[in-house]
Parts: C-alpha cells; sequence; structure tokens
C-alpha cells in the first residue's frame, strides 16, 4: 500500500530522517511510536504526500509519490483517511456536513450517502450530535468525528496521529476500538502514539506492529512494548 | 480555465456554495468597491459617448459645408457673387451653393451687433453658403480658382476652427475610455487584494479540504463562485444608481451643448447593461489567479 524506501527528510534545520525504509502492507496494522519531536508526524505526512522527502522514495498504491501533481494528491487522499490529534473542522457547518466533507469534494450524491452516513454517525456514536457545530463538541466527540471523516470514502490506509492525545482514557479505547474494527474490515492502519500503554492494550486485541523512531531511523520496537 | 469550467462555476453547487464560511468585511469590501467602479463606469461610458456624439456631429456637420465670403467694392459684389456662384455650380462634389440674404446675415451678426443696427449701411461682405456632396470637393483646386477668377473671394471650409474642437472632443472620449480602463485595473486590483484576504482569512478551510481530497479546482470554484456573485450584485446595483445619476443630469433643452448631452441616447443605453458583466468576468479572473495562486501555499 505504503512504501518508504530510504527516505530522508531536512526540515531546514538538519535532517531529521536520513534513511528510513517502512512498508505498510495491506490490512496491517502498526503503531509508531517515539518521544516528542523524534518526528512521528513529520513520517506521516510523508506518507499521505503532505510532506515530499529530501531524499528517497515514497510511493502509495504502487504510485510515485514524488510524481504525482496536485490533483492526483487530491486523489490520493481519497485513498488515505487522516486523522490528526488537532482534528480541523470547518466550524461553520454542522458535523454531519463536515464527516460528509470528503464526499462532497469527490463530487458523489450526498442524497444517496444519506444512509451511509447515517450508519457512520452511529458507528462513531455521532447521531445525536449530527446537527451539532464542531465547536460544540467534546474533545473525544471530535475525534470519532474525525474519524468517520477520514472513513467516510471508505479508504484503504487509515493513518491517525496521536487520535487519543486529547481524549480520556475510556474515549481513547473507544477510538481504538473503532480502529481496530476498521482494520478487521481490510483497512490499513498506522497510529503514531507516545501513549505506550494505548499500545499494549491494543497488542492484546490486534496483531499489531510498533515501530519506534529513534536515531533519526526507524525501528521494529522490542519486548518492552 | 475551460468553457465547462465555467460553466459549471455558473451553475452553482449549494453543497460546495456551503463550503466557504459566510463572509465578513471583506467581502462586503468587494460588493461596495464593485458597486463604486461600476457607478463611476457608467459615468465614464457617458462621458464617452456624448463626446464621441459631438465629435462625429461637428465633424459630419461641419465637413459638409462650407461659407464663401465675397468682400470686394460694393459696386463689384453683385457682380463677383454671381461669378462665385456659377463656379460653384461648376464645381464637381458641391451639391448645392446659395448667396445668404441681408436677413440671414443680420440673424448671425445680432448675437454681437444687436438688432437694431442698419446693415444696410455697413459695408458687409457678402456670405455664400456651400454644401459639398457625399464625394466631396477639391479645396484647394477651387480655391485657387477662385483667387484667380473672383478677387476677394475667400473660400473658409470651417477646418481652421472645427478641427482643434473636434480633436479636443475627441481628447474627452479619449479620456472617459483611457478611465473606463482604470476602472477596470482598479476594479481588478481591489478585487485581488480582497480575494487574498478572503483566501487568507479561510486558509484552515483550504487546508481542510485539501486534507480530505479537494482538488485544486473545486476549491477555487467554491471561493471564485462566491467573490464573483459579490461583484455581480455590487456593480449591478452601481449601474442601477449611475444610470439614475444619469438621468437626473440637468437638460439642456433645445441647446446644442456637450455638457448639456452627457448621457445615452437610443440603443446607447443598452451599453451600462456591460458594467456588471464586465465587472463580473473582471472578478471572475482576479479571483481565479488569486485562489490559484494561494492554493500552491497548501500541500
Amino acid at each position: 500500500m505504503i512504501e518508504l524506501e530510504q527516505v530522508g527528510y531536512d526540515y531546514g534545520g538538519g535532517a531529521l530522517f536520513g534513511d528510513v525504509s517502512l512498508s505498510l502492507p495491506a490490512g496491517s496494522f502498526h503503531f509508531l511510536t517515539g518521544p516528542s519531536g523524534s518526528g512521528k508526524t513529520t513520517l506521516l505526512k510523508l506518507c499521505y504526500g503532505a510532506l515530499r522527502p529530501t531524499s528517497g522514495r515514497v510511493s502509495a498504491f504502487d504510485d510515485d509519490i514524488a510524481a504525482a501533481n496536485r490533483d492526483d494528491m487530491a486523489k490520493l487522499r481519497r485513498r488515505i483517511g487522516v486523522v490528526h490529534q488537532d482534528c480541523r473542522f470547518l466550524d461553520h457547518i454542522p458535523v454531519a456536513d463536515n464527516v460528509a466533507l470528503p464526499l462532497t469534494v469527490a463530487g458523489r450524491d450526498l442524497v444517496k450517502e444519506q444512509d451511509n452516513l447515517g450508519d457512520l454517525l452511529d458507528w462513531v456514536g455521532l447521531t445525536e450530535r449530527a446537527d451539532a457545530l464542531p465547536t460544540e463538541l467534546s474533545g473525544g466527540e471530535r475525534q470519532r468525528a474525525a474519524l468517520a471523516r477520514a472513513v467516510i470514502l471508505s479508504p484503504d490506509v487509515i493513518l491517525a496521529d496521536e487520535p487519543t492525545g486529547n481524549i480520556d482514557w475510556e474515549m481513547s479505547q473507544r477510538l481504538l476500538r473503532l480502529l481496530i474494527d476498521l482494520n478487521g474490515m481490510g483497512k490499513t492502519v498506522l497510529i503514531a502514539s507516545h501513549d505506550l500503554s494505548l499500545i499494549r492494550a491494543a497488542k492484546s486485541e490486534v496483531q499489531a506492529r510498533v515501530l519506534r523512531i529513534s536515531d533519526n531511523q526507524v525501528q521494529l520496537a522490542g519486548a518492552d512494548l | 480555465m475551460s468553457i465547462r469550467t465555467i460553466r459549471r462555476l455558473l451553475a452553482g453547487d449549494a453543497q460546495s456554495d456551503r463550503i466557504v464560511p459566510p463572509s465578513g468585511i471583506t467581502a462586503h469590501l468587494i460588493l461596495f468597491a464593485a458597486a463604486a467602479m461600476a457607478f463611476l463606469a457608467v459615468f465614464a461610458l457617458a462621458l464617452a459617448l456624448a463626446a464621441g456624439r459631438v465629435a462625429d456631429r461637428w465633424s459630419d456637420d461641419l465637413s459638409q459645408s462650407a461659407t464663401l465670403r465675397i468682400s470686394g467694392p460694393a459696386e463689384q459684389r453683385d457682380a463677383q457673387t454671381e461669378a462665385a456662384l456659377t463656379i460653384l455650380q461648376e464645381t464637381p462634389g458641391i451639391a448645392s451653393s446659395r448667396p445668404l440674404s441681408v436677413q440671414e446675415q443680420a440673424m448671425l451678426l445680432a448675437p454681437w451687433l444687436g438688432t437694431d443696427l442698419p446693415l444696410q449701411d455697413l459695408p458687409l461682405p457678402q456670405l455664400i453658403e456651400v454644401i459639398a456632396d457625399q464625394t466631396g470637393y477639391d479645396t484647394d483646386a477651387l480655391q485657387q480658382r477662385l483667387t484667380d477668377e473672383v478677387p476677394g473671394a475667400v473660400l473658409d471650409d470651417h477646418s481652421r476652427w472645427s478641427a482643434p474642437v473636434v480633436d479636443a472632443v475627441q481628447g474627452l472620449r479619449r479620456l472617459g475610455l483611457i478611465s473606463l480602463l482604470l476602472i477596470a485595473g482598479t476594479l481588478a486590483a481591489t478585487v485581488t487584494l480582497a480575494a487574498r484576504a478572503v483566501l487568507a482569512a479561510n486558509a484552515q478551510v483550504i487546508e481542510v479540504l485539501r486534507l480530505v481530497g479537494a482538488q485544486d479546482r473545486f476549491v477555487t470554484r467554491a471561493f471564485v463562485r462566491r467573490l464573483t456573485l459579490r461583484a455581480l450584485v455590487g456593480a449591478s446595483s452601481g449601474m442601477v444608481l449611475g444610470l439614475l445619476a444619469v438621468l437626473l443630469l440637468p437638460s439642456g433643452g433645445e441647446a446644442d451643448g456637450f455638457l448639456t448631452d452627457i448621457g445615452f441616447h437610443g440603443i446607447g443605453w443598452l451599453v451600462p447593461l456591460l458594467v456588471p458583466a464586465m465587472t463580473a468576468a473582471i472578478a471572475f479572473v482576479a479571483t481565479w489567479l488569486a485562489a490559484r495562486q494561494k492554493l500552491t501555499e497548501f500541500s
């Protein structure tokens, strides 16, 4: 699905990565961990083309991201759902419309998608909050809305950047459950998180590879996790 | 930018229209700027069209007529007038010629000398009105023949004084057209600045749209449509106000003056309808370019 081959990234003040290789096969579940500032978010952004590597090659669905134009990138993002810690919404339209935003930009008929949208909101437990504005949601609700928005186009890959960073443990477990459910449907999932307890909790429920960013490299985490 | 893109933009999409937040002061600035520019454009158009009309009328009228002045001794004047009329009748390109009567000459002099003066006691020259046909005549050749055969006859084709006047009015027309270009340029600059401000204020919206897979044309369409429609509404209002103002300009009645003739005649009243359309087109292009440029800042 997504391949990073000897990828280097220089943010201008020095090299963040020197020679990172990573493969996210279809249907896999990965955690990416590491201390703050180690480059977890940068690595995720490289995966969905928000950043271009300064060296090496990133490919998604067998296409080199470096060769993709802006329209290609937009289409690529319809196949990669992204959830950020500080998930952003269009604050002037209701939650349901925000969740349906990928459908809108993809030119899909929202009337025909109403049932799917309703099911999705029900799945993330936001049916009652469908007409609320994003600013009226709690942290957990925002994360679930972001997840619903990320998966509404049924993408092949879901990338989550610290999705549980702003929510309590119970809500974290709920969100994790949703991501595990998605993986069970065959989606590839990569979660960047520094929350080791979350990773330990997940490992009991899903076969996940845990990767750690250390010394500008991505390594498979050891038995300490 | 294809015709299909423009058509889709004009057709609109309720969903994508909602994506751009209700705009604040910047969008109102576009509305006001478009209204003000359309108002000024209507006046510039009225000025240019009026100048054009006056220039054409004076140019046409005066180029068709000339005056022959017989100012020889009184005892020879009648004979010279007859000789001049004969020459004029023989000259190709002259449709008609006739000597002005004493009453007609008196009327011409009345503004300066009054009506009570006994003109028959004054050594006035005899004036002959010469009207050219569509082909016109050779002024130099006619003058030369008159000089040879009718000493004291002077042909005045009015070009000496009419040319600078027509040039001046043509200059006014050019000024009106330049004003229109400046108004269009100012509008484009204003809309561009306003569009940039709107796009900058909505950076988060664009970021979210790109994140969920919006192509540039989708984002561009949403913003361009919003701002173009505002410019169109503003320009339409300004045009209506401009037309009302032109209608309310005082009329000169029967007087044939440039300043009392600023306005639109006949089919000319349809010309201001182009102002909102042109404004919308300018806003469309300016916003489209600004949006395309802004979008390059987003991955």
